[in-house]
């Protein structure tokens, strides 16, 4: 494993000494809302991932950028635990999310978003926004199917809430309407929706842009910085669209052959050397 | 006219027997692809525990209700001893389960209860219904526990949290992890709920059949029937496929010259294998399609 040399933090792979170190750097208020600390991911004898590690900042656009293949959609993976790393941690608020179950990750505030698109094909676009509150929301099947009074006033409470966010996202039009039968760009309004339903803290996007015009590519822009700066979202943005990535992150952190390449402020990493090298390729080579 | 309208009645009775299995077979298909060969002994099971449980001197509805306690359960504890370990097997490993399931429960419920035939009662009596000669109080009584329980579930699928996160697993069950359901547990309230439903149709087809370790076999062998009609992706087409082919199968019997009561099995079958090679997604189920 490589050591994680760009960072002060040493890898811990254990609980000790975390909470005495989180109250000092919250004392600076450095402390990161999300931590990936040396991730490496191998599928049989492939390298997918090689000691990557970075922080987000509470309130913080990341970019991640790279070619095809460079490991951007298995950090994502991992990140939303469907891939579990071979080494390295994953830190939220300073507790590791590795020992957590697939469906215990929205709870803590974890919401994505997929590539092409995951949602309940059959369901109405209401439906598919309040399955995102789940995570949200507690009671047992008995007083869930009768529907006793603590049901009915948590319910009444989370339909004012899906109502709100189907609005949030202009949705209102096609709320009734069967998420199969909707244009791409609007069913990727809907994932969005049912990600912010479970009121995450880190929004996980993976290729937003993807399939969605020029026009729409600005229009995902200003959405994305308004949902961050309205609801106090922290966004880790994956995204092939160089000009929506250097328009709207205020990091970027660059990934070649699922080693870190180069981080920083968008316009720092595209001068980088080895990021040009990267996707324009060298003399020498 | 009288013969037409009292078969076509007596075919919506059998008829909401087999919707009742179909909707639990195509429960178990939605949550795990795979068909239940068990689920008709499941029922069978549960309904001789209704048996004894009246002779025990439990009035009829207090051990319906008691049965339907013990069948959630059951359904539930099969899940996750037998086939949440066989989760990720291949299709045939799963398919030997299911066999032997049904194997050791017939032969358990034949070793507890022997395979002589057994009167089974019945709340609702059996005098004509309202006067009418068209069909029986029993009957009538099938056909209104069987709709009275569809709308119980529509409004649980539709209207409750649970029931929306049911629908979430069974549809994408990645996206329904990722946002906090437990799909693992999804399936086997889906196992439970299916468990519940099949001892419904047990219990009110067993004072037609009689009570006894193979009662079932026909049965679920209609349901089959019936869950491929109507689309093995659809609970509502499930439900229609049970009263479509509980009519058609009373209709073939009585008009169609030489199928008698032998040959009513294989009007099932046949109809089993006409829909897969002409309409392989039933009337109303979605058409599978992959991308590649």
């Amino acid at each position: 494993m490589r050591p994680a040399n760009d960072f002060a933090r040493p890898v811990r792979p254990n609980g000790f000494g975390r909470s005495k170190m989180t109250q000092a750097q919250l004392a600076q208020g450095k402390d990161p809302l999300l931590a990936v600390r040396d991730v490496s991911v191998v599928f049989g004898g492939i390298i997918a991932l090689n000691g990557v590690s970075f922080d987000m900042q509470q309130g913080q656009i990341l970019g991640l950028i790279g070619p095809n293949g460079a490991g951007k959609t298995t950090l994502f993976n991992c990140l939303s635990r469907l891939y579990q790393p071979s080494g390295g941690d994953i830190l939220m608020e300073g507790q590791s999310i590795l020992t957590r179950p697939p469906h215990r990750i929205a709870e803590i505030g974890i919401g994505r978003t997929f590539q092409n698109v995951a949602l309940f094909p059959n369901l109405s676009v209401l439906d598919n926004v309040r399955v995102g509150t789940h995570a949200r929301t507690n009671s047992d099947i008995i007083s869930d199917s009768l529907k006793l009074p603590w049901v009915r006033r948590g319910e009444a409470e989370l339909n004012k809430r899906v109502h709100e966010i189907v609005s949030y996202l202009d949705l209102d039009d096609v709320a009734h309407v069967t998420v199969s039968g909707l244009p791409f760009g609007t069913q990727k309004r809907v994932e969005l929706a049912r990600a912010l339903a479970a009121d995450p803290k880190i929004l996980l996007l993976d290729e937003p842009a993807g399939g969605l015009n020029h026009e729409e590519v600005h229009v995902l822009g200003n959405l994305i910085r308004r949902i961050r700066d309205d609801r106090n979202v922290t966004v880790l943005l994956v995204e092939h669209h160089m000009g929506l990535v250097m328009s709207i992150a205020d990091h970027v952190v660059a990934l070649n052959f699922g080693r870190k390449l180069a981080e920083g402020t968008p316009a720092q990493v595209q001068s980088d050397p080895d990021v040009i090298k990267a996707y324009l390729g060298s003399k020498d080579q | 006219m009288e013969l037409f309208t009292n078969q076509i009645l007596a075919g919506i009775a059998t008829g909401a027997i087999y919707a009742c299995m179909a909707l639990a077979v195509v429960m178990i298909y939605q949550a795990i692809d795979h068909l239940n060969f068990a689920q008709g002994e499941m029922a069978m099971f549960s309904t001789f525990i209704s048996w004894q449980l009246m002779q025990w001197g439990i009035p009829y509805w207090g051990a319906f209700i008691l049965t339907l306690a013990f069948s959630f359960a059951g359904g539930i504890a099969i899940e996750r001893l037998l086939f949440k370990p066989l989760a990720k097997a291949p299709i045939l490993t799963n398919v030997a389960g299911f066999i032997a399931l049904f194997a050791i429960i017939n032969s358990v419920a034949g070793l507890i209860w022997d395979f002589t035939i057994k009167q089974y009662p019945t709340p609702f009596g059996s005098h004509p219904f309202l006067g009418s000669q068209l069909i029986s109080t029993h009957q009538a009584g099938m056909i209104g526990v069987t709709v009275l329980l569809l709308i119980a579930l529509y409004f649980f699928f539709q209207f409750t949290r649970i029931g929306l996160a049911m629908r979430a697993a069974a549809s994408v069950p990645e996206s329904a992890r990722l946002v906090g359901i437990n799909t693992s547990w999804m399936i086997a309230l889906g196992w439970g709920m299916a468990a519940a439903i099949g001892s419904i149709a047990g219990m009110l087809i067993a004072p037609v059949v009689f009570l006894e370790p193979n009662m079932m076999g026909g049965v679920l062998i209609y349901g089959f029937a019936a869950a491929v009609l109507g689309g093995l992706t659809s609970p509502f087409g499930a439900v229609i496929g049970g009263f479509l082919v509980g009519i058609f199968e009373n209709l073939a019997g009585t008009y169609i010259p030489g199928v008698g009561n032998e040959l009513k099995l294989p009007i099932a079958l046949a109809l089993i294998i006409t829909v897969l090679v002409v309409k392989p997604a039933g009337l109303f189920g979605r058409p599978i399609v992959k991308r590649v």
